[in-house]
């Protein structure tokens, strides 16, 4: 086994164990925490595909944004020692197996399909190439999706001010 | 193939990690809870992209940029579901998915 494969099935034991515990923890803190976790490993791996920049982003949006931002309005919106009451066995049976159907069906389906040997260059992405294509309107150029993700975070970042703030009445 | 790790890892790593979500999804009550197990489907979609992009097409950027935009995307979702969230708790002090018939009658 060679060492890129010992840290995959690192970081992918522990994604699929916390994200389980996300989704089953009666803590409503401790979820969100797993989930940190669960996320921080996905950083992980793009570090193990070398795609370094993807996973700047990811700890700095998704791990120390979007994260804190679900403690925030847990701490707001419930208390702490509260725990969540269990679903009903009526409710997490039918969700259960929809999940292992699915689940066992598309790994059926990606194990039989062979997919063409190629092999992935290692080098780096450049930073200066990702910032070309984001703002390059030509052929493998992101400038229109760029701009309306801009123009997306605005009406997001207005929507929600509006909607949050206190009403008058 | 990408340096002795098979494509086939990846996608069943993020398969399981999607049905997971989706199972949190269906089971939970509490809206906070099943933001989160959204968050968990869009990011195992990002290792999808990631992967096919690096493991297929490494020459091409796409999956990255793909992956870049779903995050900003899921940035964007969360803090405009976290708001609407904090004001249904200001009119009903409970974010349970089951109290909210409000207005559906």
């Amino acid at each position: 086994m060679t060492s890129n494969q010992f840290m995959f099935l690192l970081f992918s034991a522990v994604i699929v164990i916390f994200s389980i515990l996300t989704v089953t923890s009666r803590r409503i803190l401790r979820a969100a925490t797993f989930l940190l976790f669960v996320l921080v490993s996905t950083a992980g791996l793009y570090f193990l595909l070398k795609y370094n920049f993807l996973a700047a982003i990811q700890l700095t949006l998704y791990a120390g944004g979007i994260v804190v931002l679900i403690i925030f309005s847990i701490l707001l919106t419930s208390h702490i020692a509260e725990k969540l009451p269990t679903a009903s066995l009526m409710k997490k049976w039918p969700a259960a197996m929809v999940a292992l159907v699915g689940a066992a069906l598309c790994i059926v389906v990606i194990l039989q399909y062979n997919f063409p040997g190629s092999v992935g260059s290692t080098e780096l992405v450049n930073v200066t190439d990702i910032g070309e294509n984001l703002i390059s309107y030509g052929r493998h150029g992101y400038a229109l999706p760029f701009e309306v993700i801009s123009v997306l975070l605005l009406a997001a970042m207005i929507g929600a001010i509006v909607l949050a703030k206190k009403r008058k009445d | 193939m990408f340096e002795g790790v098979p494509l086939s890892w990846f996608l069943i790593l993020s398969t399981v990690m999607f049905f997971v979500g989706v199972y949190g999804f269906l089971v939970r009550k509490n809206l906070i809870t099943m933001l989160m197990s959204i968050e968990l489907i869009l990011n195992s979609v990002c290792i999808n992209f990631v992967a096919f992009n690096k493991i297929l097409f490494p020459e091409h950027m796409e999956g990255m940029f793909f992956t870049i935009f779903i995050i900003a995307v899921a940035a964007a979702e969360a803090s405009v579901a976290i708001a609407i969230i904090i004001n249904i708790y200001r009119r009903i002090v409970n974010i349970d998915v089951e109290k909210m018939d409000e207005m559906k009658y």
